[in-house]
């Protein structure tokens, strides 16, 4: 079966020893992150981007992935013993997950937590490696008038389901696809947005805008509040639940690698949405009496969907090109550093690059397991280290390796410009993750209009007669109706008031 | 009139500030048709859309009410974008050494509290870490030391 062909090969790159040291190089770094306060896996990612770019493409693109998902792990793991989600997808974690820590239960958490993860990342590997080569190939078939509507239901899909304000977030998406444009047109060669600054002639790095809207805002942002935090470290004696625990939990890791699978997979899903909905699921199945004081259930249920939903997000990345969450943005954005053009055709052209980086994501959840059963102790430790002292290290590594993009010092002022914007953005409740994504896809966008308009002899209404092209609108402006309809729109507002 | 949410008034503002600031761009550009595009049409296009959203969500500021804008602490941000300006500013002329020191001294004075000496630690444990894995380890171009010492700094084995 080609399936099993696929996986071998795929194996065959993930297990040489250069790739599982890189591999293990990201699973160890993302959580040493995802442990120390105050730095999401965005800002992480992007001060990391530069280490990777000596890297051969394959290995750059299993390191990251294994920070993304060392740092999903790192994030629970602060969600449970200090009641500080790592990222926003462990907040539902925390709501059990450190009632059971002040109960002297902190172990059992943390192994549910890990046991749950290793599960779901395996079954979403074996999703990914069945539904991935079927969907790019329906995506080969793809021209730019589908392109163009994909992307348009990608970028509402991922404002939907984020939180906040839904106009403002489309206007995020709008003011970041005019962003992705700053820079010399493919087409006309005009320079576009420059003032005519020739730092600005191959547009405004993606490292940059990350760097400044996610990392330096954010530790302005900390700094502003002298936050005494509760750090509570109980002494873990044994990290392995009873089987009493892993019976109560069976279910619940069962449906919430089921749910958050299926979630991540959708553009706009991902982790985030994963956990949430799973939380609310197990709630309604069964006794839910107990949630909220400490439920193990509470716990394996979220985090299995996490990391399922975390993995399945790379389909519409590996198959579409498409990214569903800043952080898939951001590998798309690596991806183009290392020269590989994202979309259906990697697939085709690239096996190794494909199915390596499908593999090595099981090699990197067993290693996590592996890694953090011992190193709890070690990650509790890095838990008391003072803000003080780990903000002034961010602000280097942000320097540093926004410089060594471009050996550009332009560089680090444009990020210092974006900073500050991201800032502003904090203050006036704007969302900056739906900016990135429409950064990211602003000249994709264009170069697809352009070319679907050049077809159809400038004739609009070819995005609403050609049948796939059709449907993906429809389905955009069908999830935009259901939002803004007055029912939902209070449920999604709950639903988010409980984080 | 009365503004009822301040927090999505200003965000309106700025919105249609930068809509119709694209859109001004826009018009040194050649348009084109809708067949063939030129490099104005699309961001005029989108442009367009921002101001309408940020109109729109500043109209609804005057109807629903909303918070207010939390104040800005304006200390730690200023003092980081010194530090960091300074750190590019210096790192090509002076190297990594100096433009770091710069960096984490102007930088901690950002936070609440500054201790010389732990700051002075943790510079010095930083400037090694950062010689030793961006520069040895990574190979990142980036002089180690002001350009008149450099050579003496490659002689010594701590630069490239």
């Amino acid at each position: 079966m080609d399936l099993f062909a696929n996986l071998a090969l795929g194996f065959g790159v993930a297990l040489t020893p250069a790739n599982l040291v890189y591999c293990f190089l990201g699973a160890l770094l993302g959580t040493l992150i995802g442990v120390l306060p105050g730095i999401g896996p965005v800002a992480t990612i992007a001060m990391l981007l530069p280490v990777t770019f000596t890297l051969p493409p394959v290995s750059a693109l299993i390191m990251l992935a294994g920070i993304y998902y060392g740092a999903q792990y790192g994030g629970s793991t602060t969600a449970i013993l200090v009641n500080i989600p790592g990222e926003s997808s462990s907040v539902v974690t925390a709501l059990d997950g450190y009632k059971m820590a002040r109960q002297g239960r902190a172990g059992p958490a943390l192994g549910i937590a890990a046991i749950g993860s290793f599960f779901a990342g395996c079954v979403a590997t074996v999703v990914i490696a069945l539904f991935a080569p079927p969907l790019a190939e329906v995506a080969l078939k793809f021209g730019p008038t589908e392109y163009f509507s994909l992307m348009v239901l990608g970028l509402i899909a991922a404002v939907v389901l984020a939180h906040g304000s839904l106009i403002k977030a489309i206007a995020m998406v709008l003011l970041g696809l005019l962003l992705g444009l700053v820079g010399t047109d493919v087409n006309s060669g005009v320079a576009r947005y420059t003032f005519g600054l020739p730092e600005l002639s191959d547009g405004i790095g993606f490292v940059t805008v990350a760097m400044g809207m996610f990392g330096i805002a954010e530790i302005v942002t900390n700094l502003e509040h002298r936050g005494a935090r509760d750090v509570f470290v109980a002494k873990i004696t044994s990290i392995l639940p009873t089987v009493d625990d892993l019976k109560r939990s069976a279910g619940a890791i069962l449906r919430g690698t089921a749910l958050g699978s299926a979630l991540g997979i959708l553009p706009g899903g991902g982790a985030l949405l994963a956990s949430f909905a799973a939380y609310t699921l197990e709630k309604k199945v069964g006794d839910g009496s107990q949630f909220g004081k400490g439920e193990i259930r509470g716990v394996a249920a979220p985090e299995s969907a996490n990391n399922a939903g975390a993995q399945t997000s790379f389909i519409p990345l590996l198959t579409l090109g498409i990214p569903s969450n800043p952080v898939m943005a951001l590998m798309i954005g690596a991806m183009m550093i290392q020269g590989i053009a994202p979309g259906p055709q990697v697939m085709t052209e690239r096996p190794q690059l494909f199915w390596g980086m499908i593999a090595s994501m099981w090699v990197g959840n067993l290693m996590l397991v592996i890694l953090n059963l011992p190193l709890i102790g070690m990650w509790v430790k890095l838990l008391a280290v003072p803000y003080r002292l780990l903000f002034p290290c961010i602000l280097l590594f942000c320097g540093v390796g926004v410089y060594s993009v471009n050996n550009a010092s332009f560089d680090i002022y444009l990020m210092c410009v974006f900073a500050v914007f991201g800032y502003v953005c904090v203050k006036l409740e704007c969302e900056p993750a739906p900016l990135i994504l429409g950064f990211i896809l602003g000249p994709m966008m264009e170069e697809n209009l352009r070319r679907a308009m050049l077809l159809s002899r400038g004739d609009p209404s070819v995005f609403f007669t050609k049948p796939i092209s059709a449907v993906l609108l429809g389905m955009a402006l069908l999830l935009l109706l259901i939002v803004l309809s007055p029912a939902v729109k209070k449920k999604r507002e709950e639903a988010f008031q409980e984080a | 009139m009365r503004i009822k949410a301040p927090k999505d008034f200003w965000a309106g503002l700025m919105f249609i500030v930068f809509g119709v600031g694209f859109m001004i761009g826009a018009t040194n550009y050649a348009m084109g048709s809708a067949v063939r595009m030129g490099p104005a049409y699309f961001p005029s296009v989108l442009g367009g859309l921002l101001a309408l959203l940020g109109l729109a969500i500043m109209i609804k500021s005057f109807v629903t009410s909303g918070e207010k804008v939390p104040a800005m602490v304006l200390r730690p941000l200023i003092l980081i974008l010194i530090a960091l300006v300074l750190f590019g500013l210096l790192l090509k002329p002076l190297g990594l050494v100096v433009a770091t020191a710069v960096l984490i001294f102007v930088g901690a004075l950002g936070g609440h509290e500054f201790r010389a000496r732990e700051v002075l630690i943790l510079y010095l444990a930083l400037v090694v870490f950062s010689v030793l894995v961006f520069v040895r380890g990574l190979g990142l171009p980036i002089p180690v030391c002001p350009a008149p010492a450099d050579d003496f700094c490659r002689k010594i084995g701590v630069g490239v």
